[in-house]
C-alpha cells in the first residue's frame, strides 16, 4: 500500500474514532441506551479482537498456516491464565516465537 | 478501606497510565510490523487515541487488508466510546462546546473505568483528566520508542515481534473472558465464535473483510437480558 493511502488510512479512522466518541457526549442518551445498541456495542470487541488474533496467528494472506506464532500464542494464552503481567506476557511470546524461527530454521 | 482522596484518585491514574504505557510500546511495534513508518504510529496515538481501534487498523493493515476493511475495524471497535461518552456526560458535565471537544478526545476505557469509580462528580473530574493526561503522554512516547525500536530488529527478533502481535491482541481480548466481567461466559462463546468466522472466510475474501464479518458472531450473545431492560 501506498504511503499515501496508508496515510489517508490513518487520518480517516482517526477522524472517525473521534468523532464516534464525540456522539457520545452529544447525542441524548436514550438513542444510545436501547438495549439492542447496548448489547452489540458490549460485545464486538469481544468478536473483533478474537477475530483479529486467529488471523495475526494463523493466517498468512488468504492463506491458514500454523507456524512459530502459534507457539507464542499459546505460551501468552498460558501467561495469562497464570495473571502473568503484560510485559511478561509478550516477552515470553516473543521467546517462544524466536525459538521456534531458530529450531525449525 | 479508607474513602478515597485527591491524592488516591491521582496516584490510580498515574498508575494506570504509566501500566498503559507498556502497550503503547506493543502498539508501536505492532505497527512497523505491519509497514507504517513511525510518524504515522505517533500520529495514531496522539489522534485516534484509543487502544483497540489502533491496534486493528494496523491489525488489518497488517494482514493485507485494504485500507477500508481497515478503517471498519477501527470504527467498529471505536462504537464502544461513544457508549462510554453518554455514561460520562453526568459525571464531567462538559459546559460549552470547547470543553465538550476536548474532553472527547479522552474518552477511552481507562478514563471512563477512572470517572466512575471515583466517588463524587468532583473527583471523577479529576480522575479524568488525570488518567487523560498521564495516559495520553506515555502512551504517545511508548508508541514512539516501540516503532523506532521494532524498525531496528533482524532475523530472530522478527520472528519474535511476529509472535508478540498476536499475543498483543489475545491480551486486549482476555479482560472480557475473565469469570470477573459482565456475562464472561457468553463474551467467550462470542469470541470463540469471531474467531472461527474470520478462519473459515480467510480463504475468500480478501484480507482484512473476515474480521469486519466476525461481527456477525455477536449474535450468539443473543437478545438483551430482561432484567437489564427493565433497570
Amino acid at each position: 500500500m501506498s504511503g499515501t493511502a496508508l496515510w489517508a488510512a490513518v487520518l480517516a479512522a482517526s477522524v472517525g474514532c473521534y468523532l464516534l466518541k464525540l456522539a457520545g457526549l452529544s447525542v441524548p442518551a436514550a438513542w444510545v441506551e436501547q438495549p439492542w445498541v447496548a448489547r452489540i456495542v458490549d460485545f464486538v470487541p469481544a468478536a473483533l479482537l478474537a477475530a483479529l488474533v486467529a488471523v495475526q496467528a494463523f493466517t498468512s494472506g488468504q492463506q491458514l498456516v500454523v507456524d512459530g506464532r502459534l507457539a507464542g500464542l499459546a505460551v501468552a494464552a498460558l501467561a495469562l491464565a497464570l495473571r502473568a503481567p503484560f510485559i511478561v506476557v509478550l516477552l515470553l511470546a516473543g521467546a517462544a516465537g524466536a525459538l521456534v524461527h531458530v529450531v525449525a530454521g | 478501606m479508607s474513602a478515597p482522596t485527591r491524592s488516591t484518585v491521582l496516584r490510580d491514574a498515574i498508575g494506570l497510565g504509566l501500566a498503559v504505557g507498556l502497550y503503547g510500546a506493543a502498539f508501536g511495534a505492532a505497527a512497523d510490523a505491519a509497514g507504517l513508518n513511525a510518524w504515522q504510529a505517533v500520529t495514531l496515538s496522539a489522534l485516534m487515541f484509543t487502544g483497540a481501534s489502533q491496534f486493528a487498523l494496523v491489525g488489518v493493515l497488517g494482514a493485507g487488508g485494504s485500507a477500508l476493511a481497515a478503517v471498519g475495524s477501527a470504527l467498529l471497535l471505536g462504537t464502544r466510546n461513544t457508549v462510554y461518552g453518554v455514561r460520562l456526560v453526568p459525571l464531567l458535565q462538559p459546559r460549552g462546546i470547547v470543553r465538550r471537544l476536548g474532553t472527547a478526545h479522552w474518552v477511552i476505557d481507562e478514563t471512563t473505568a477512572l470517572s466512575i469509580a471515583a466517588p463524587d462528580r468532583g473527583l471523577a473530574r479529576l480522575a479524568f483528566l488525570a488518567g487523560g493526561a498521564s495516559i495520553f503522554l506515555m502512551w504517545n512516547v511508548t508508541t514512539a520508542i516501540g516503532a523506532l525500536g521494532a524498525a531496528a530488529l533482524t532475523g530472530p527478533a522478527l520472528a519474535a515481534l511476529d509472535a508478540v502481535v498476536p499475543a498483543a491482541f489475545l491480551a486486549l481480548l482476555w479482560p472480557r473472558l475473565r469469570s470477573g466481567f459482565p456475562e464472561a461466559r457468553v463474551q467467550l462463546r462470542v469470541a470463540v465464535g469471531g474467531a472461527l468466522v474470520a478462519l473459515a472466510l480467510t480463504p475468500f475474501v480478501p484480507a482484512g473483510v473476515q474480521v469486519i464479518a466476525a461481527v456477525v458472531a455477536v449474535a450468539l450473545a443473543g437478545r438483551p437480558r430482561a432484567t437489564e431492560v427493565a433497570a
